[in-house]
């Protein structure tokens, strides 16, 4: 089968992405974007920033752009670069430049993992000016009302290095996400729907999600996410054995250490 | 040499543990172990003679015991076993000496009895951090895993036997050590223990026997509790049941009650009631072996000493919050505190109460929300006394926190070890670790403030800023990249050349672009440096020296880097004085440490490379480098010399290495030619033959090293 290539601006979530809303985190983002205020997103991995994103996009109807940041994104791979052709240089507008032109919501996931020459294009447009300088074309793009820059940061294993600079924070608003919490069963649902498994097992693997969140700081880096609750509940309604997939989808996932994972799953092992 | 091997008759056996032996000036008969040893055949001979030559290398009597048992032992054990046996003996040595030594060579049968067991039965030693993994996540209380001789919990350390071998199979028993620790954890978070303590059958038993029954009947509901709560581990625990070592039916009479307490619904102080009614009714069942036995003069002592100490924590949490909020009033009335329970009865885990500050809800900082979730596990609710912000003095800091004794301190007093990082050393002739044999303390270098460290500046001022340019050569740069196939801008020169390779008919070149560059340095070093009284005099001046550069020059590099000292006097005192630390600027405090460096004791060096090794591995660098600066060979007062140093830091390096670290040395001792290969490996150190050269040198090695 061959794969469907969709152009950016033609990119626009169609389907109503499922997201559980934990709080007031959806007006707040509304009001930010009628308002062209830039949004962070702070959070542990997999407790659903990214599914957040994806249903604001397809609440407020505009195509997003997600890039994933790592240790060598470059301004360059943002706004864009020349490339020859024919022995002639032809310009390519990066993702954050797309989005701009085509009015979209940007998102820049784990942002603190770029390269510092990238805040030169970011500040611009998160604030009032709402610009983004093309250097190397001399331009400066103007961001339409539709645009937002959205940015998501983990607070919890960053080092000191990596750490977000205030100059940056201070221009967003920002909204903090963590796993759904105790009440009444809001993570169980979150896992029930997007799997299919039936509720009762899927408290079942919240209740151990809240196991290895306990050992957090005792051995464990993180604690299992709302992410891997699904993929260990997918295994499950798909007929894996609840300690099989619970080793396979969690433990696995969480550490190498044979200790921990020994630990880890003698609680699974427990709980089914 | 094995083909060549014959067996040895009894004469020459004899005339060779006489040797080992030395029994010249003693009473030692060797005789009948020799006329023994030699009906067995040559390997046999070679293998208990080697290990006679290894016990006795720690203790004469004690290899002189071997000797004589050498056969029964042979008898009694596989070699391996054997192996193990005279381990244990020279462990027991190391740390108790002789006489328990012996009694564990006499004891042969018991200890081969043992060894059996330990073969299919499963050791605390190798699953506690599994069960404390469990235990951590099942939640509640952070209880650690304690070995002893029976299965109890006091409320905060669950104690297990070192060894449980009642089943037929390790995995079987390992899940009786998994049942025993989750049922006792069980006691400690279903409330059990708060009904107890609120009926006051902890203060003294007024009705004998209560407790007793209480327990097997409390163990009952908890049976009940863990089927609809942890329906795995029930399984476990029924599949153990049904072995008559583990657990036997209750009698006919429990029947009824057992069915009625195994509800949902029932709670401690149910079981409580019944326990009371049923007093003199209900016996004869011997309970399960996981429920463990009440022990309640433990239990008492230690949910009393919790209780205090949570509320004195508390209440300086509350007073902690309180002068948060206040800011610039910190005169004013006292805050008011409230609670409200919030939600139904849910989870006891969560706490169900909310801190209300002027009748608005107060989010607590997540370890004071914890110890508010175990004050209620205690006492089920939040007396209104609790709610009163502790005054300034009236919990001193002190007697809150453990009192750590550290350094110096510890030599006022009495010897103990206690504060000590306990480390292995080898023993060549026994070719096995002396355990927990260095007691080893970090200890700040007591700081001077005389300008040694400026004046060594201006001494080697030139130096000085040669050292600077150079190191500042090193550091990670960016680097525009040329001619790269992907890149952030065009390579017009590569691009003019492409286009003209082009016009002449060849291919062009898809490297056009350049690149910025970034390489990293990524480098931990430790500096460990010898403070023995050899060092006395220039010696010492010239390691400050060199010290004083050393630094000049990192701090412009920005790599990360500790200096420590060490010195010794016997194992009982191994020291290593701290410098720097990794996380510690370079500043005024570290320049007066460095000048305070004085010539101490000996020189035992295993203990150091160790913990630097430790140290080292604590840092997330991609190259870890230990420098050792030195004047001489391994030594110390107690043995540590010769040979056995020798090799004890060898085997130190060994281990360094292993763990990724690459060691490397700097010494001045002239001889060291002889040793150091053998201990660093060819390339590895670097022999200065004059100490004035010190200063100059170990910056520059340095740089090499790492470029």
């Amino acid at each position: 089968m061959e794969a469907k290539t969709i152009h950016i601006d033609e990119y626009i979530i169609t389907r109503e992405p499922f997201y559980q809303s934990t709080g007031d985190e959806i007006a707040i983002f509304e009001a930010a974007y009628a308002n062209h205020l830039p949004v962070l997103l702070k959070g542990p991995t997999g407790c659903g920033k990214t599914r957040f994103m994806e249903y604001m996009a397809w609440r407020l109807r505009r195509p997003l752009i997600t890039v994933s940041c790592h240790d060598d994104l470059t301004a360059s791979d943002l706004v864009g670069r020349y490339l020859v052709r024919g022995g002639e240089t032809v310009w390519i507008d990066g993702p954050l430049t797309q989005a701009v032109r085509a009015g979209g919501i940007c998102y820049l996931d784990e942002v603190v993992e770029a390269r510092k020459d990238t805040m030169v294009v970011i500040h611009p447009l998160a604030d009032d000016r709402r610009v983004l300088p093309i250097e190397k074309l001399g331009t400066l793009v103007e961001a339409p009302a539709e645009f937002c820059l959205s940015i998501s940061y983990n607070p919890g294993y960053q080092s000191v290095l990596k750490d977000l600079k205030q100059s940056t924070r201070q221009r967003f608003v920002a909204l903090e996400f963590d796993y759904p919490g105790p009440g009444p069963g809001l993570e169980a649902e979150i896992v029930a729907a997007e799997s299919g498994l039936e509720r009762e097992m899927a408290a079942r693997l919240v209740q151990f999600a809240g196991m290895t969140r306990n050992l957090k700081g005792g051995g464990l880096e993180e604690g299992a996410s709302t992410r891997l609750l699904v993929h260990a509940a997918k295994l499950i309604a798909s007929g894996v054995s609840p300690v099989s997939a619970c080793r396979g989808a969690i433990a696995q996932a969480l550490t190498d250490d044979p200790e921990m994972l020994a630990a880890v799953n003698e609680l699974s092992a427990s709980l089914f | 040499m094995i083909a060549a091997r014959h067996a040895l008759s009894a004469p020459r056996i004899e005339a060779l543990l006489d040797e080992l032996l030395e029994v010249e000036f003693t009473f030692r008969q060797t005789a009948d172990a020799a006329a023994r040893l030699a009906t067995l055949d040559a390997d046999t001979q070679h293998f208990m003679i080697d290990w006679i030559k290894r016990v006795a290398s720690t203790n004469l009597e004690l290899g002189y015991q071997v000797a004589c048992r050498a056969v029964a032992a042979l008898d009694a054990m596989p070699r391996q076993m054997i192996e193990e046996w005279a381990l244990r003996a020279m462990d027991v040595y190391d740390r108790k000496g002789l006489r328990p030594a012996l009694l564990v060579i006499e004891g042969l049968d018991a200890f081969a009895s043992e060894q059996r067991a330990r073969a299919r039965g499963a050791v605390l030693e190798r699953c506690e951090g599994v069960l404390q993994g469990v235990l951590h996540g099942l939640s509640g209380r952070a209880l650690k895993v304690e070995a002893a001789a029976r299965i109890y919990t006091d409320s905060e350390k669950i104690f297990l036997p070192q060894l449980l071998a009642q089943l037929p199979s390790e995995a079987e028993n390992f899940s009786l050590y998994k049942v025993s620790a989750v049922f006792q954890w069980a006691r400690t978070r279903f409330g059990g223990f708060s009904a107890l303590r609120r009926a006051g059958v902890l203060e003294g038993e007024a009705t004998p026997g209560l407790l007793a029954l209480f327990h097997r009947l409390e163990g009952l509901r908890l049976e009940g509790i863990l089927s609809r709560e942890l329906p795995g581990l029930y399984r476990e625990l029924t599949l153990l049941g049904r072995n008559p070592a583990v657990a036997v039916e209750p009698p006919s009479q429990w029947a009824p009650w057992r069915s009625r307490l195994m509800e949902a619904g029932v709670s401690a102080d149910d079981v409580l009631a019944l326990a009371r009614r049923q007093l003199g009714r209900l016996h004869g069942w011997r309970a399960p072996l996981y429920y463990g036995e009440p022990d309640r003069e433990a239990l008492r002592a230690c949910m009393e000493a919790r209780i205090e100490r949570e509320k004195g924590r508390f209440r300086v949490a509350l007073a902690e919050i309180q002068s948060e909020l206040r800011g610039d009033h910190p005169r004013g009335a006292p805050l008011r505190f409230g609670q409200r329970p919030v939600g139904e009865r849910g989870d006891p885990q969560e706490a169900q109460i909310e801190i209300l500050l002027d009748d608005q809800p107060l989010a607590l900082p997540p370890e004071v929300q914890r110890t508010l979730g175990s004050i209620i596990q205690d006492l089920d609710a939040l007396p209104q006394e609790y709610l009163s912000a502790a005054g300034a003095g009236e919990y001193d800091a002190e007697r809150e926190g453990e009192e750590r004794c550290a350094g110096e301190s510890v030599w006022s007093g009495t010897y103990h070890e206690e504060g000590a990082s306990l480390y292995p050393e080898w023993d060549y002739r026994r070719k096995h670790y002396r355990k927990e044999w260095c007691a080893m303390r970090e200890i700040d270098v007591e700081p001077v403030h005389d300008g040694f460290a400026e004046q060594t500046l201006v001494k080697y001022g030139g130096l000085v800023k040669h050292l600077r340019k150079s190191f500042e050569a090193l550091r990670d740069e960016e680097r525009l990249l040329r001619r790269q196939p992907h890149g952030d801008g065009v390579d017009i020169d590569a691009l003019v050349e492409a286009l003209a390779e082009m016009r002449l008919g060849r291919e062009m070149s898809d490297r056009l672009f350049t690149r910025m560059h970034r390489s990293e340095r990524n480098i931990a070093a430790a500096f460990m440096v010898d403070m023995s009284g050899s060092t006395k005099g220039w010696i010492n001046d010239a390691e400050r020296e060199a010290l004083v550069l050393l630094c000049e020059a990192l701090e412009s590099l920005g790599d990360r880097y500790a200096i420590y000292g060490f010195s010794s006097n016997t194992r009982k005192r191994c020291e290593l004085f701290r410098i720097k630390r990794f996380d510690e600027p370079y500043g005024a405090g570290v320049r007066a440490r460095i000048s305070g460096i004085r010539p101490r004791d000996y020189t035992r060096m295993g203990f150091a490379i160790r913990h630097l090794t430790r140290l080292l591995n604590e840092t997330d660098a991609r190259t870890r480098i230990l420098i050792t600066l030195s004047d001489g060979k391994p030594d110390d007062y107690d043995n540590y010399r010769g040979v056995y140093g020798i090799e004890d830091t060898r085997r130190a390096l060994i281990e360094a290495r292993r763990a990724r670290v690459h060691p490397y040395c700097i010494t001045i001792d002239e001889l060291a030619r002889d040793y150091l290969p053998h201990l660093y490996g060819p390339a590895a150190y670097t022999v200065l033959n004059e100490v004035s050269a010190l200063p100059l040198k170990v910056s520059d090695i340095y740089r090499r090293l790492t470029s």
